[in-house]
């Protein structure tokens, strides 16, 4: 049992004695596929540019290129980049020289924080309240239009905290204006508020859902722009009803990574000119009013200048089926924009309309204040003939796949940002300071390490020696066990949890032994010594580490980042040397002493 | 080779009077310094933007505050972080300038009086992140408190548990007070290692009440001083030399952790101290003086720890 599950741990804790490679990732960007023939054009293009390569492989829809240095990695970067156009993203990477079987069973090799890789933390905070004021914006208008069309006359209506006041002239309309609002809109709640004045307040799950969709929607926004910077294995998560998290290791300019992730991307619904030849058009001769936009296939469609209906009048955009199991997305817009809407598809039933997406893409360059100039990147992303006259509600179909109109609504979404976000926490760590804190850790932990040994090996002659053994294989455990567990990472914190463990191991040991000395010192026999000795401090062992444990489970529950490294490797240390200093010394000690007349004890 | 020989008895208790004075001393000291010089909060609990330079030489900080004088940095605190190379900068808030944009402004500038300074690390933390941080490290330590209070009364007694809350509190007051006097900064690993001292200090005060108990028990018709007595002497051996091998690794990570982990080793270092010397005087002291006696400790929880023994062997 024992070596079976030190050699379970010591097998996870393997991958980290191998190095790691440099590499250069490749995924696909939208609308593109990484497959064996891309592999084929990647070799094609190194070989090329004379640029030697360990591996190529094609992985989970991604090619790793493993290249001998760090210099290579660069320049390799940069001519697949260069090569593959802007449909892929190539992004360097450090990829783990784990051999192929061990990383089959799983094995991988610590996870780094971000302090010992270095890159950038942002926090970024929602604003909710102009996410709700929007909500409630929208919710002004089509108030106003509804009780228009149902000819009841209202004196006004007013924005206010939390809701809308709705102000009549007399009790009767109030009191049908009330009726009829109540069973359109079930997501408020109506109530009267004055004499003659109806508020509307948001229902708690509109709220909710407001606050939900205004975080999600900025997260798939966040996360398109990551995958522009060419980041492995950024983070992008929600933390907290209003906020998100932003890990990018390995990023050195922060300045542009917070521009990149700030600019922002919009849509245009826009008119397809049939009027004119598109042939004519490619051939040079553009007809005033209309300009030619390349489609997500890069084939250039011809569309007039005027929109008809812009981005932020998006309220929600979802992807479903329609009654014949056809793939669809349904798109709702605020009643500015159904009015815009209605007006245009009065007149154009059975034309083209199409969905222009704007991206703000980083040219590279920068302006004389040092800003990072954009450039506004149009791209066609859906043609959709008008089947009749609609306003604020409509569906798309006539779409290939689900997965397409997926990635439509996931596009019109993030065209149609409601809720603007805010840093409101940002760490930097540069890629020396990361370096150096690796060194520095390892130099701490070898360094306590060696003095504990010393210092056991001295005090307590051969048992030290099983101490140390124990001690030994703590380490082992500990990096084992944090190896296997998806998600941890190792922060400099985390290495100071792990010296202190080393300190702290012992001390199970210790009681043993000085249990075991007291034992002889009253008289028992070596064998019987041993016997009491461990039986005695067993439950003093189990108490102070469960109370040690609880403070770290506390520190785990309540803190964030560095903390939680900390507290993770105190608690895996925790277990991991009850472990090793009871029952591993325990089966050493019984396979050296057991079972023999002792006189006397080497302790 | 021992470093007691725990032959005889030594009278810990004998030195309890001066032993409450010292400690009241110095969780009062510490309680008028935390009053008037206050924690050195770090960045993490204030916010604000830090950036750390690092230089190819030693680095000149008239210089550097001259540079970010002229560019309107004037408020800039300039100080070595670490080595002669390193410098750490803590920028005020501008009018204008979003204060995520502050440090990368900065570096701009010292990156344009000086090729060779280089962009080491740089926080920003807004003032809200940080009031909700200094109000979760509070209650994380209370909470954790608590925990061990319930915890240490199942486990043991309510005198024991008290005994014990109240030496880890001393630990906790001492070590803030410590870092109050010194002016040490108190930042987010700071308040991981005062937590990590609550662990380790708890740990040492329950080998030191696992023993009284067994000797309530074995032991008949002694007084309570005297059990206190003889618990502390035998595990005075596994005390020191606990806290002897923690404190070597500690000093490790002291001389060789750096700059970054320099204030959690002190923390630790100083905490674990203070809270050898808690467990041997104040834990069981307060027990002693709450008139914990042997008919408090005869629970039938002896037959169940022998349970658990032959189970897990």
């Amino acid at each position: 049992m024992v070596i079976l599950v030190i050699g379970l741990c010591a097998l996870y804790a393997s991958p980290n004695l191998y190095g790691e490679d440099h590499a250069v990732q490749i995924s696909a960007g939208r609308n593109a596929v990484v497959d064996a023939q891309l592999v084929e054009r990647v070799k094609k293009e190194l070989t090329q540019s004379n640029i030697e390569s360990k591996s190529i492989v094609l992985e989970n829809e991604q090619i790793l290129v493993r290249v001998k240095d760090a210099d290579t990695q660069l320049i390799a970067r940069e001519k697949l980049g260069e090569a593959l156009g802007e449909n892929y993203y190539v992004a360097m990477n450090l990829a783990a020289d784990t051999p192929r079987w061990l990383s089959a069973l799983g094995g991988e090799p610590l996870k780094l924080g971000l302090d010992l890789r270095g890159g950038v933390h942002f926090l970024m905070e929602v604003d909710m309240k102009s996410a709700l004021e929007k909500t409630i914006k929208d919710s002004d208008n089509d108030f106003r239009t509804a009780l228009r069309t149902e000819d009841i006359r209202y004196r006004t209506v007013k924005q206010v905290e939390g809701g809308l006041e709705i102000y009549f002239r007399d009790q009767d309309t109030l009191e049908k204006a009330e009726t009829f609002l109540k069973n359109r809109n079930r997501d408020f709640i109506f109530s009267e508020k004055a004499d003659l004045v109806l508020f509307a307040a948001m229902s708690e799950q509109k709220l909710l859902e407001t606050r939900d969709y205004a975080v999600k929607q900025n997260i798939t926004i966040i996360r398109n722009r990551v995958n522009q910077l060419g980041v492995t294995e950024p983070i992008v998560q929600k933390q907290g009803p209003d906020r998100i998290v932003v890990q990018l290791p390995g990023i050195q300019d922060t300045a542009k990574a917070k521009e990149i992730l700030n600019a922002t991307a919009t849509l245009e619904y826009r008119e397809v000119d049939i009027e004119h030849d598109i042939s004519d058009a490619i051939a040079g001769r553009i007809p005033p009013g209309s300009e030619l936009l390349p489609d997500q296939n890069g084939v250039p469609q011809l569309l007039k200048k005027n929109i008809i209906v812009e981005g932020n009048h998006i309220i929600d955009a979802t992807s479903g089926v329609d009654q014949n199991g056809m793939p669809k997305v349904s798109i709702k817009l605020d009643s500015k924009g159904g009015a815009k809407m209605l007006a245009f598809t009065k007149r154009a039933v059975g034309k083209p309309m199409a969905v222009v997406f704007i991206e703000y893409k980083a040219t590279g360059e920068r302006d004389e204040a040092d800003k990072l100039i954009f450039e506004a990147k149009r791209t066609v992303i859906s043609v959709a003939r008008i089947n009749g006259v609609f306003g604020n509600q409509f569906e798309t179909t006539g779409l290939d796949s689900p997965k397409e109109a997926q990635n439509l609504a996931l596009l019109l979404r993030a065209g149609a940002l409601i809720a603007p976000i805010q840093i409101i926490e940002e760490r930097t760590v540069g890629p020396s300071l990361g370096k150096e804190n690796i060194k520095l850790g390892k130099e701490a932990i070898v360094a306590g390490f060696i003095l504990v040994l010393a210092f056991m090996m001295v005090y307590y002659k051969k048992f030290g020696f099983v101490a140390n053994i124990a001690l030994a294989l703590n380490l082992v455990m500990m990096i084992g066990i944090m190896s296997m567990i998806p998600g941890a990472t190792l922060t400099l914190p985390g290495m100071a949890g792990i010296v202190l463990t080393v300190g702290m191991a012992v001390d199970a040991n210790v009681l043993i032994f000085e249990r075991i000395r007291e034992e002889i010192a009253e008289g028992r026999s070596p064998q019987q010594a041993i016997h009491f000795g461990y039986d005695s401090a067993f439950s003093t062992i189990l108490d102070a580490n469960i109370t040690t444990f609880i403070a770290g489970l506390i520190l785990f529950a309540i803190g964030t980042g560095p903390i939680k490294g900390f507290s993770i490797t105190l608690m895996i240390g925790i277990a991991t040397s009850m472990f090793t200093a009871i029952i591993v010394t325990r089966t050493i000690v019984n396979a050296w002493w057991g079972g023999k007349r002792l006189t006397n004890l080497s302790i | 080779m021992q470093i007691f020989s725990g032959k005889n008895t030594i009278n810990f208790m004998k030195l309890s009077l001066p032993a409450a004075v010292l400690s009241s001393v110095l969780v009062l000291g510490s309680f008028v310094t935390l009053a008037v010089n206050q924690l050195n909060w770090g960045l993490d609990f204030t916010g604000g933007t830090q950036i750390e330079i690092g230089y190819q030489d030693t680095a000149n900080l008239d210089a550097i505050r001259e540079q970010l004088a002229a560019s309107e940095f004037n408020d800039a605190v300039v100080q070595n972080f670490g080595s002669s190379k390193d410098v750490l900068i803590r920028l005020a808030s501008r009018e204008g300038v979003k204060p995520s944009e502050l440090g990368d402004k900065a570096i701009a500038v010292l990156k344009q009086a000086d090729s060779s300074a280089e962009m080491r690390g740089s926080s920003y933390v807004s003032s809200s992140v940080g009031e909700e941080l200094t109000e979760q490290g509070g209650l994380a330590m209370l909470v954790c408190l608590l925990c061990i209070l319930v915890y240490v009364t199942l486990r043991f007694e309510w005198r024991f548990a008290l005994g014990s809350v109240i030496a880890l509190a001393h630990d906790v007051i001492i070590t803030l007070g410590l870092f109050s006097i010194l002016g040490l900064e108190f930042d987010l690993t700071v308040l991981a290692a005062v937590l990590a001292v609550i662990g380790y200090s708890l740990n040492d005060t329950i080998v030191v009440f696992d023993r009284i108990r067994e000797n309530f028990r074995k032991i008949r018709n002694i007084e309570p001083t005297e059990v206190i007595n003889t618990s502390l002497t035998q595990t005075l051996n596994r005390t020191t030399i606990t806290s002897g091998t923690t404190l070597l690794v500690l000093f490790a990570l002291f001389f060789l952790g750096g700059a970054t982990i320099h204030g959690f080793a002190t923390a630790l270092l100083f905490g674990i101290f203070v809270g050898t010397y808690s467990s041997i005087y104040i834990a069981s002291l307060v027990a002693l003086k709450l008139g914990v006696s042997r008919e408090d400790l005869m629970p039938t929880v002896i037959e169940k720890e022998g349970a658990d023994q032959d189970a897990i062997m």
